[in-house]
């Protein structure tokens, strides 16, 4: 007998639970995942296009639908993509991770003829520069996302690898021994 | 009995080889012939490099200034010689990389001719800022080896009250005997700079602690400090990193600095024997801080010694007064073998923070085939920063970084005790330093990613006000040109 009713209080219990969450699922519908925006803000926000995708929500949105890997964000290098699969719970190869070559854009001034078209595209106004003067790249700005680059009608705008300066050297980390070709 | 419920006044440490015996028992060398060049490194210390004031071509003369110091947080370089400026240009730093640095190009002309110095009489009659500033205008560094300004130090302690003052005389690294001789020949000097510093700090007491294998060192320091009652000289047990300033303080006072505190707040402050000497020289004769003592030695060394040099001699010149075979050499070290730093070549400068320049040959090299950790312990129990050091680098292999952060991996000195007893050679403190290095890294990417989100925004912001603005104009044109054209209408239909 008791084991009659504990089934029947039980069974109506979840069919009254489950009315309830079905009514809350269609009320109180999230329009788009709050992963997202988490992710979003995780990107670094600069609409660089790197990742093939047209900016860093479109970006969020793949990594959600599972379309692309937690690796996807080449100016956030593996710290990124550490970040981003802890937050998805998705397993991640380090190994796999390139780390980003840094480049930054620097200005020839031989050949800069002070048009102004780079520093009307720069996302982050790294690059100063007034009608006829030479321009200039501030380093620390430059996402490296090479729309300059692009505009630039004398190629004077190239891409250069980051200087190694003993402001930021670092030491390398131990090589295996087991595994003589880990990277380093 | 009550003694094991104290808590314990060092902590981990190793007993390493100490190797001093080849330098300690001879007299320094003063006689070192005068490079024909210096190289003079613009960054000597902790904060912003000097700015040069000199330019290429200038003649200029002993103890005058080359750089000033740029900042809260710097030192001059003042030349170390008379002679020529031949250029101010990067050369190769005194570190691992041998990456370039900023350097002014001394050609001595042997004159060795000194500028006008200006001695202070009665440097305790003056007030405390003025030997602080005067302490700053020499240059002086922490001889120690952290270069941290001197001049700052004694700021910090006036402002924070220190009650002691701590003279670091341990010299726990093996082989460096540098601050041994220069005690044992020079205490009166130290023991004047000491006066100074507390002068300058204005604090009353000071305490001299030196490693009891020093006992001569501390026989002359204790007869030279003994008309001063307020400077007690002690002698500490030898045992590395007893010249660690935390673990200094926790012996010779009992206190404990709190992880990310700095020493003065909780009211002691460490400085270097050496420091102290440069101190004296700098108030009593006016002479900044041109030179050093250094110790040359190891295996591939014939004739070891400590040898005062003026800053930005070669390591070359030093190796070939020193008859160091270079073939033997397997490893050039600048600093102890334990926390120094290996240098790829020796046609880098001496600096003010070279304690001492090591050619090693590989009898003296550990064995460097690393194997497994086989959970033995040794490093936790030698860690004098209570850290466990084989799971930090378990995380760091495997690039949990953050877990080796949340381990106490801010708080490695890189001592490298742990290294030292890995009976497996596992290169524990090369793992804590890629670690720090990279936990850095990402903090400054982190750090760009906010300034370029910021950058962003301010952009756009600005490009929706332009926007708006020429929407306002548009809207006020047109406005003005119906105005204009119902005036026209009007004074149509008034004619």
């Amino acid at each position: 007998m008791y084991v009659l009713s504990a089934i029947v209080s039980l069974t109506l219990l979840g069919l009254f639970l489950g009315f309830l969450l079905g009514i809350a699922g269609k009320f109180l519908k999230v329009e788009s995942s709050p992963i997202i925006d988490e992710l979003e803000s995780l990107l670094p926000g600069s609409q660089c296009g790197q990742c093939g995708f047209p900016g860093c929500r479109p970006a969020a949105e793949a990594l959600v639908e599972g379309k692309a890997s937690a690796s996807l964000c080449p100016p956030g290098g593996s710290a990124l993509a550490e970040q981003i699969a802890a937050l998805l719970g998705l397993e991640l190869d380090l190994s796999t991770v390139k780390e980003p070559e840094l480049l930054v854009a620097r200005v020839s001034e031989a050949t800069c003829t002070g048009c102004t078209r780079c520093f009307k595209v720069c996302p982050t106004d790294a690059i100063v520069g007034a009608p006829k003067q030479i321009h200039a790249v501030v380093a620390d700005a430059c996402i490296a996302c090479k729309k300059c680059v692009d505009v630039c009608p004398t190629e004077c705008l190239q891409m250069h690898p980051i200087e190694v300066t003993l402001r930021n050297w670092r030491w390398h980390k131990p090589v295996l021994p087991e595994a003589g070709n880990a990277v380093c | 009995m009550l003694s094991l419920f104290k808590k314990p006044r060092i902590v981990g440490g190793v007993h390493a080889e100490p190797h001093k015996s080849a330098t300690a028992t001879k007299a320094i060398i003063t006689h070192f012939p005068l490079p024909k060049k210096l190289y003079i490194p613009l960054q000597q210390h902790v904060g912003k490099p000097a700015e040069p004031l000199i330019r290429v071509g200038d003649h200029v003369l002993k103890g005058q200034l080359l750089a000033y110091s740029q900042g809260v947080i710097s030192a001059p370089v003042h030349a170390p010689s008379s002679g020529l400026i031949l250029d101010v240009n990067d050369y190769p730093a005194p570190h691992p990389s041998a990456l370039p640095i900023r350097m002014i190009v001394l050609e001595t002309d042997g004159k060795d001719e000194w500028i006008t110095t200006q001695p202070m009489d009665d440097p305790f009659q003056s007030s405390a800022e003025i030997i602080s500033l005067r302490v700053g205008a020499a240059g002086i560094v922490g001889l120690g080896g952290a270069t941290f300004p001197t001049a700052v130090k004694l700021n910090m302690g006036r402002e924070n009250h220190i009650d002691t003052l701590i003279i670091n005389g341990a010299e726990c690294e093996p082989y460096l005997s540098c601050d041994d001789r220069l005690m044992q020949e020079r205490a009166d000097q130290i023991i004047d700079g000491v006066r100074l510093m507390l002068h300058g700090m204005e604090t009353d007491n000071a305490v001299v602690a030196i490693e009891d294998n020093k006992p001569q060192a501390f026989l002359a320091m204790h007869t030279a400090a003994l008309p001063y009652s307020f400077i007690k000289v002690i002698q500490i047990p030898t045992r590395y990193p007893m010249g660690w300033d935390r673990q200094l303080i926790r012996y010779v006072t009992g206190k404990e600095v709190p992880a990310g505190c700095r020493s003065s707040e909780i009211g002691v402050t460490i400085h270097n024997v050496g420091t102290a000497h440069a101190v004296h020289h700098a108030i009593r004769y006016g002479r900044p801080l041109l030179g050093r003592v250094i110790t040359v030695a190891g295996g591939a060394v014939k004739k070891p010694m400590n040898v005062e040099v003026p800053l930005g001699t070669l390591i070359s010149e030093l190796f070939d007064f020193c008859g160091v075979e270079i073939e033997k050499t397997a490893r050039i070290v600048m600093g102890g073998p334990m926390m120094g730093e290996s240098l790829p070549h020796t046609g880098l400068p001496t600096v003010k923070a070279t304690s001492g320049i090591l050619a090693l040959t590989q009898d003296e090299l550990k064995d460097t085939e690393e194997q497994p950790c086989i959970r033995c312990a040794s490093c936790l129990s030698v860690c004098p920063a209570g850290l466990r050091p084989f799971d930090m680098a378990n995380n760091i292999r495997i690039n949990q970084l953050d877990a080796a952060v949340d381990l106490g991996l801010k708080d490695c000195i890189s001592c490298g005790c742990c290294s030292y007893v890995c009976p497996s050679n596992i290169p524990l403190v090369q793992y804590f330093k890629y670690a720090s290095g990279e936990v850095m890294a990402r903090q400054q990417a982190q750090h760009k990613a906010e300034q370029t989100r910021r950058l962003m925004e301010s952009r756009n912001a600005r490009m929706e006000r332009i926007a708006q603005q020429q929407r306002d104009e548009e809207i006020a044109r047109l406005a003005a040109k119906a105005e204009r054209e119902k005036l026209k209408s009007e004074q149509e239909t008034v004619a």
